[in-house]
């Protein structure tokens, strides 16, 4: 286990992850800039300077160095990484959870994602991979034998809105998908509600059709749009291109669980 | 659940009590003083002036039937008329007149009451009382340390109570227990029994205390009878007619049915609140297990509705809050104090044959708890393995809703705590915790916590070679300047010499204290309740129960730890400052080290976080700690054992401590029970938990964790289901207890600006819940200090 990898953070009791309570872990690099990105720190491959970026000690055994305190990511080992995994291993066994791989894209590391999937499988720790999708499948094949359960996102049906809101086509991540889906993988698809962008009758009829299409999804969980914080894309030095948007209302939400729901799928709302 | 299922009469009984306003009752001091300079006292043995005092005060005190009433008898004269206790403290002037202006906690004080305090209570009761005795007994080296806020005493204000009735109440009525008793006298062997006076007088004592609860219920018969007579209204006439059977059949032999349960039960809690000011107010304990078969026959046979219970049990709860802590003396216009006289309810946990002991009850009971809303009795839910999880679940949609009930407790860890210290597997079993979170052997067990301890002055005086830099006073051990210490375990070595030293004052204490309750202040009333007083023929207060511990609570072991961890760190391993620097700094309460305390406080390792580096510290102090008390041996024929919990004890600590290593400033609050310093744990609660868990919670006594959450991590099932999981595998690690506060800083702050609107705020404060407008500020900024988990 010595491969290494770069991680932004873990967050221990997620509860909206996957299964169970569940230990997600952060790993950096994104292919996508999605405008609504709550992670915009997530999204370069590199350590970064953390520019007032509070950096939490997220290895409770290693103490942060005073230059790591300055970055956002920090390298660690799969080692390292699974010792940390191991601490709350008492709380997956009670709670049917597991450990959740996250980002960033986890995928931009394949090699550090296979070791820490290896490590997670020999240990009987139930893994799940959040993907966004757009990596070349070749990275998929080194992991998805090891993955238990994949959250993949979906967002966008319209490729060319897709490429306008996160930078890259679709049609990458949707032939992925269903590669997934022909090997057997237990997938949730995830989709991000964003106001006017991804939660329009559409772009929703879009995806219900293109899941109904696949026969192997039955969950979907839809997340809806929180407020997005202005504060990091200035500490990042980046624009904040989404703007002002309002938080849908209960009765929305239902709405659009109900439709997926009528479409035979198993929704949940919040991931 | 909202108000709806509570009726008319349930309404106005809430709202009375509510309403009404606590006074300083003078009364119970009146009838006391009456009573001993009567001249009985000087021809009676100690135990039966005790139980003719008793007697004297259930004879005189008036009696009180609410309208509406189901439940009767109060305390005092009216719900909330508190009486005070002289014999234990006497409340000065100055007192008075603070109880009735102070802003918070206060007690209204009528010109009549500070007359008669004037002019007859505090002549006679000075010297007398036993906190003039307890303070006249103890020794400079004791005063030093006290005053300096190493210890707390518990027993110079209220007399050792802690405890819980078990079952035998409920099988037996008070002429049962005459007869019991009188076959002991008549047993007793005159010819080799060296102690069979003392048993003798113990034994009439116990006789006159049973017989002055009856007697003390046919007055309440006879005034529901008198109400009666001139009632109009012929359902009221009914209803007080029923009170009169009720109150002429219990407590004078055994109750026949829930509603005779409950009343029981109430006249024996107002004599044990009577007899003394027992620390903490006696209760019930297990209520779902006793209340059960009353409540199973009277469904079966239909002579009581699911509608009957609820209402009787609703009408219970009133009485409970009826009935404020009686205020300290001593006390000062800033110290609020509490109104909370930690009744713990328990529900659920195991049946004596070790099954599960959830019943239909205990549910009822949760509703009850979940409508009532009320700040007394306090309420928890005993959770084993055993238990299903809709129990633990139900119990946690009334945690959600955000007044910090009830409060959750590990069945199977309390019952091994138990059984190491001694306990059958049957006594353990049937017992549970009470107060804030202190095990105990229900029915058996007389478990006294004797003080709080603060581990952190003891690291300041250790520190300063003995001395107590915020007096300058030479009060512990030389153990060598701090410059002096080689490495960490010479500072903890010298650490270890100064706690134990501590101990040894606070326990020789302990032992003078325990023998002049003992010798001047038996119980005999509390004595007929707790097996084994009358098979043995011996005081609750002097070693008659069947168990009998003492403890020492210790108090900041996320501050000593975290303190500890920051000398270690960066003295011994790093050498990146030098105890020296870290001495000025501390001396200057950090000012100009701003950068030190920064980095102390935020890259230091810290109890909380699951950091092996920090938690084997906290072991390490732990030990220290347990071998200093566990095991010693008390005056009562039992042991002296350890509990970690605080109460508010970690503000009043806190004050007493200059600046910390931990980067904790002069004077502020201290770490609470278990928990990590406020805002220490940045991991989230499974952390949080796995530190918590290192704790050898089973050598201990109770353990008390809190835990802030906000709303939205419990606003779903999935939320529900979660939380209840993070409990069971905290539990799983043999975790003691866990509650929770389900609110958000953002409404604490509002609270904090505009109290007028948050009055029915009320917070888990330590072991108990609170209103937060009444906690003082420094209290209230303490709790939203504690780091909040937000849903992820």
């Amino acid at each position: 286990m010595n491969e290494k990898g770069i991680i932004f953070n873990i967050q221990k009791y997620a509860v909206h992850d996957g299964p169970g309570i569940r230990t997600t872990v952060f790993l950096k690099g994104c292919p996508l800039q999605c405008r609504w990105c709550h992670n915009p720190e997530s999204q370069k491959s590199e350590i970064e300077p953390a520019n007032g970026f509070r950096v939490r000690q997220f290895l409770t055994d290693t103490p942060v160095s005073a230059e790591e305190e300055e970055n956002i990511g920090q390298i660690v080992s799969a080692a390292e990484m699974m010792k940390e995994i191991e601490k709350d291993i008492l709380f997956f066994d009670e709670s049917g959870g597991g450990v959740t791989f996250s980002g960033g894209e986890p995928l931009m590391q394949p090699e550090f994602l296979a070791a820490l999937l290896s490590a997670c499988k020999a240990k009987e720790i139930h893994t799940a991979v959040d993907t966004c999708g757009h990596v070349p499948w070749k990275s998929f094949e080194k992991i998805y034998a090891k993955t238990d359960l994949f959250l993949y996102d979906l967002k966008l049906m319209n490729d060319a809105d897709h490429v306008k809101y996160t930078g890259v086509s679709n049609r990458l991540i949707l032939e992925n998908l269903m590669k997934l889906t022909k090997a057997g993988k237990k997938i949730r698809v995830r989709v991000p509600l964003i106001p006017g962008i991804t939660d329009t009758r559409k772009n929703l009829d879009g995806l219900a059709d293109f899941l109904t299409s696949s026969k192997e999804i039955h969950h979907i969980d839809l997340l809806p749009y929180n407020f997005l914080s202005s504060s990091k894309y200035t500490k990042l030095n980046q624009p904040n291109q989404l703007g002002h948007l309002e938080v849908q209302s209960e009765e929305f939400l239902g709405e659009i669980k109900q439709h997926f729901e009528n479409s035979g799928f198993i929704v949940n709302v919040g991931g | 659940m909202s108000g709806d299922s509570m009726n008319e009469r349930i309404k106005n009984l809430r709202e009375q009590s509510l309403n009404a306003v606590p006074v300083l009752d003078h009364e119970r001091a009146v009838l006391l003083t009456e009573f001993y300079k009567s001249g009985i006292p000087e021809k009676s043995s100690v135990p039966v002036t005790r139980a003719l005092a008793f007697k004297y005060l259930l004879e005189h005190k008036r009696i009180c039937i609410n309208p509406g009433e189901l439940i009767v008898g109060e305390r005092g004269p009216a719900p909330k008329a508190t009486p005070t206790y002289p014999e234990l403290c006497i409340h000065s002037l100055q007192d008075l007149e603070i109880l009735d202006s102070r802003e918070k906690i206060s007690f209204r004080v009528a010109d009549e009451t500070r007359r008669i305090y004037q002019d007859s209570i505090i002549p006679f009761w000075e010297g007398r009382s036993i906190r003039d005795r307890i303070f006249s007994e103890m020794d400079e080296s004791w005063k030093a340390a006290y005053e300096a806020g190493i210890f707390t005493e518990f027993m110079e204000q209220r007399a050792p109570g802690h405890t819980v009735l078990g079952s035998k109440i409920y099988g037996k009525g008070m002429l049962d227990f005459i007869d019991e008793i009188q076959q002991q006298i008549n047993n007793l062997d005159f010819f080799n029994d060296q102690s069979v006076w003392q048993k003798r007088e113990e034994f009439r004592a116990m006789k006159i205390a049973a017989g002055a609860l009856v007697e003390f219920a046919e007055r309440h018969a006879q005034k529901a009878r008198a109400l009666a007579e001139r009632e109009d209204n012929p359902s009221q006439q009914k209803e007080l007619r029923e009170i009169a059977i009720t109150c002429e059949r219990v407590p004078a032999r055994a109750p026949r049915n829930f509603r005779e349960a409950l009343q029981y039960y109430w006249f024996v809690h107002l004599g044990v609140i009577t007899e003394l000011n027992t620390w903490d107010s006696f209760n019930p304990g297990r209520l779902d297990q006793h209340l059960y078969p009353f409540y199973k026959n009277g469904i079966e046979d239909d002579s009581l509705s699911e509608e009957n219970a609820r209402e009787l049990l609703q009408a219970f709860w009133i009485k409970f809050n009826n009935q404020p802590a009686p205020p300290k003396v001593g006390v000062t216009a800033q110290e609020s104090n509490t109104y909370t006289d930690f009744c713990l309810i328990n529900l659920g946990g195991l049946k004596e044959d070790g099954s599960d002991a959830v019943n239909e009850l205990s549910y009822l009971i949760l509703d009850v708890i979940e409508e009532m809303r009320l700040l007394q009795p306090s309420s928890m839910v005993q959770l084993s393995k055993k238990n299903p999880d809709r129990f633990i679940k139900r119990a946690l949609k009334i945690v959600k809703t955000g007044f910090g009930q009830p409060s959750i407790f590990n069945t199977d860890a309390i019952i091994q705590e138990l059984i190491r210290q001694g306990k059958s597997v049957i006594d353990a079993r049937n017992g549970g915790a009470s107060g804030c979170v202190e095990t105990g052997a229900f029915g058996k067990e007389s478990y006294i916590l004797t003080g709080y301890f603060n581990l952190v002055k003891i690291l300041e005086i250790t520190l300063n070679d003995g001395t107590d830099p915020l007096t300058g006073k030479q009060i512990g051990l030389k153990t060598g300047a701090a410059g002096e210490f080689k490495n960490f375990d010479d500072l903890l070595q010298a650490y270890e010499k100064q706690l134990n030293h501590f101990i040894d004052i606070k326990i020789k204490g302990n032992i003078i204290i325990e023998r002049l309750y003992a010798r001047c202040l038996p119980a005999p009333f509390m004595s007929l309740l707790i097996d084994d007083c009358i098979a043995r023929g011996k005081d609750y207060n002097d070693g008659g129960a069947r168990y009998n511990t003492s403890y020492i609570q210790g108090v900041g072991l996320g501050s000593i730890t975290d303190s500890l961890a920051a000398i270690k760190y960066y003295v011994f391993d790093r050498k990146q400052i030098s105890l020296q620097a870290f001495m000025e700094a501390l001396q200057n309460d950090f000012s100009g080290h701003e950068e030190l305390q920064r980095l102390l406080r935020e890259a230091a390792p810290k109890y909380g976080n699951d950091n092996d580096y920090a938690d084997d510290i906290m072991k390490q102090i732990f030990e220290i700690y347990y071998h200093a008390v566990d095991g010693r041996p008390n005056s009562k024929g039992g042991y002296f054992r350890i509990n970690l919990l605080p109460t508010t004890s970690h503000v009043y600590f806190g004050s007493k401590v200059g600046a910390t290593p931990d980067g904790r400033k002069a004077h502020k609050p201290l770490s609470e029970g278990i928990s990590p310093v406020q805002g220490a744990d940045q991991n989230g609660p499974t952390a949080v938990l796995k530190s918590a868990a290192k704790i050898d919670h089973i050598r201990t006594g109770g353990t008390l964790l809190n835990q802030k959450f906000t709303p939205q991590l419990l606003s779903d099932d999935n939320g529900i289901a979660k939380l209840a999981q993070l409990i069971r595998t905290y539990f799983r690690m043999d975790g003691h207890h866990i509650q929770f506060n389900v609110v958000t800083a953002e409404t604490l702050r509002k609270a904090q600006a505009h109290p007028e609107e948050y009055r029915d705020l009320i917070v888990r404060v330590a072991g108990y819940s609170d209103y937060f407008v009444d906690l003082g500020r420094d209290l209230q900024d303490e709790i939203i200090a504690r780091s909040e988990h937000a849903g992820y």
